[in-house]
């Protein structure tokens, strides 16, 4: 890792839903991250005044470049900033990337079991992206739950990659809303759903949860309960047991 | 001072007294693990001190709750930058616990139900800086906060403070912990911003 504060420059910003947008920063000096890792941003207003917040990292670039995608928080701080006033050429005071734990590495060859809900699907997604650009033969499944089809990050890379991939699963749930001609209701991720489309536990996956704090309890009770190993279960939440942050 | 944002005003104007540097502040109450929440049940939860001789002091449940009680109100600060300040909490001194204990070690690791660890200095759980709670609030401490019980340690970063805690490992030398051996500083003072390597 990096220490301290570097300055990053903003080379694009993209619409990733209404409410997300995906950045794309360049850090000099950086020569590649771990899938999973995360990065601090410090915004500094002219009187001094400075705030930071964590996003993690959405891409698995091996250069000087990565993205993160921020939602905006209806009472955030940072991230309104970031989803509606940044512009290409703006420069930002980045730290990281961090962390050693919740992250997935090329040579693992486990299979691998990934569960998003809403924007936890993030460091998910650096994961994927990594395991596509590797050679690692191994199995990765993608569980993502969203409120509605216009809130999902990432949708068109993701089927692209699962019609294309023999090393790539994708299963969506919808909690509130579902597309046109879905073959079922919308509602909340339940233990069949979980039990029949998760890799099973006895061929011990490696498996990362990362979304609200009350869907990462929930999931990762279940999948306690349904016989994965506690430690191979590895988890990343945001927010409070009642919701947003 | 950094790079100015134009149009960036942020949300607090006034300097907040009680938050260290780089920290904001949350009314909520963020839960950060690394895994699972282990559930344990009063009845099978035990906390154990083990000396660098070897020795080992065992407390029930039963025990543990009928030692000495403190109440206190504290802020704490996570590594992730929230702060909440004015927390209350009730449970055990750790100098009521390590009164017991023969010992002249200086550094410490903290054992969890789960396996997590965490290393502390004896002298940062000293002279009334650390306790084992078992309440939030007035209420029993929920699982995913640490409950039946953690270590509640408010002047070092919250990653310090275990939940599910089990036990204390008293330590000739210094040694990381968990978190502490994925990128995050040995000590954790928030005021002086030990949060990386």
């Amino acid at each position: 890792m990096r220490s301290g504060w570097n300055v990053a420059d903003v080379l694009e910003v993209r619409v990733e839903t209404p409410t997300a947008r995906t950045i794309r920063l360049r850090l000099p000096g950086l020569t590649g991250h771990l899938a999973g890792q995360h990065i601090d941003v410090r915004l500094t207003a002219e009187d001094g005044y400075s705030a930071v917040r964590s996003y993690s990292v959405a891409s698995a670039l091996p250069g000087d470049e990565l993205e993160i995608t921020v939602e905006e928080l209806a009472d955030g701080e940072v991230s309104p900033y970031l989803v509606t006033g940044l512009s290409p050429g703006d420069r930002l005071e980045v730290r990281g990337p961090i962390g050693g734990w919740f992250v997935w590495r090329p040579e693992d060859h486990s299979p691998v079991q990934l569960i998003a809900g809403g924007s936890g699907v993030v460091p998910l997604m650096a994961m994927i992206r990594a395991h596509e650009a590797s050679a690692n033969p191994s199995e990765f499944r993608l569980l993502y739950s969203v409120r509605d089809p216009e809130s999902a990050f990432y949708r068109s890379e993701l089927e692209s990659m699962s019609r294309s991939s023999h090393r790539f699963t994708l299963t969506w749930v919808y909690t509130r809303r579902v597309p046109p001609g879905w073959p079922t209701p919308a509602g909340r991720l339940d233990a069949a759903t979980l039990e029949s489309v998760v890799f099973p536990p006895g061929i011990a996956p490696a498996v990362y949860v990362c979304g609200a704090t009350g869907f990462v309890e929930a999931i990762a009770d279940r999948l306690v309960q349904a016989g994965h190993s506690p430690d191979r279960i590895r988890a990343e939440r945001y927010g409070g047991m009642d919701g947003s942050s | 001072m950094g790079i100015i944002s134009p149009g960036f005003f942020g949300r607090r104007r006034r300097d907040v007294p009680g938050l260290p540097p780089g920290q904001h502040l949350t009314e909520d109450f963020p839960v950060l693990s690394a895994g699972p929440t282990p559930r344990i049940r009063e009845d099978e939860w035990e906390f154990t001190i083990r000396t660098e001789a070897g020795g080992a002091h065992r407390w029930s449940w039963e025990e543990f709750i009928t030692l000495p009680q403190e109440d206190v109100t504290v802020d704490i600060h996570c590594v992730t930058s929230w702060s909440k300040l004015g927390t209350g909490w009730r449970g055990v001194s750790l100098d009521t616990l390590l009164d017991s204990v023969e010992s002249t070690a200086e550094y410490s690791m903290a054992h969890s139900y789960g396996g997590y660890t965490t290393n502390v200095p004896v002298a940062d759980l000293r002279d009334g800086k650390a306790w084992i709670v078992h309440q939030f609030d007035g209420s029993a401490l929920a699982a995913e906060h640490g409950g039946p019980a953690r270590l509640l340690i408010p002047h070092l970063y919250f990653w310090k403070s275990a939940k599910w805690v089990r036990g204390l490992e008293l330590l000739r030398h210094d040694a990381p912990g968990f978190w502490e051996s994925n990128g995050y500083h040995l000590h954790g003072d928030p005021w002086r911003e030990e949060r990386y390597w």
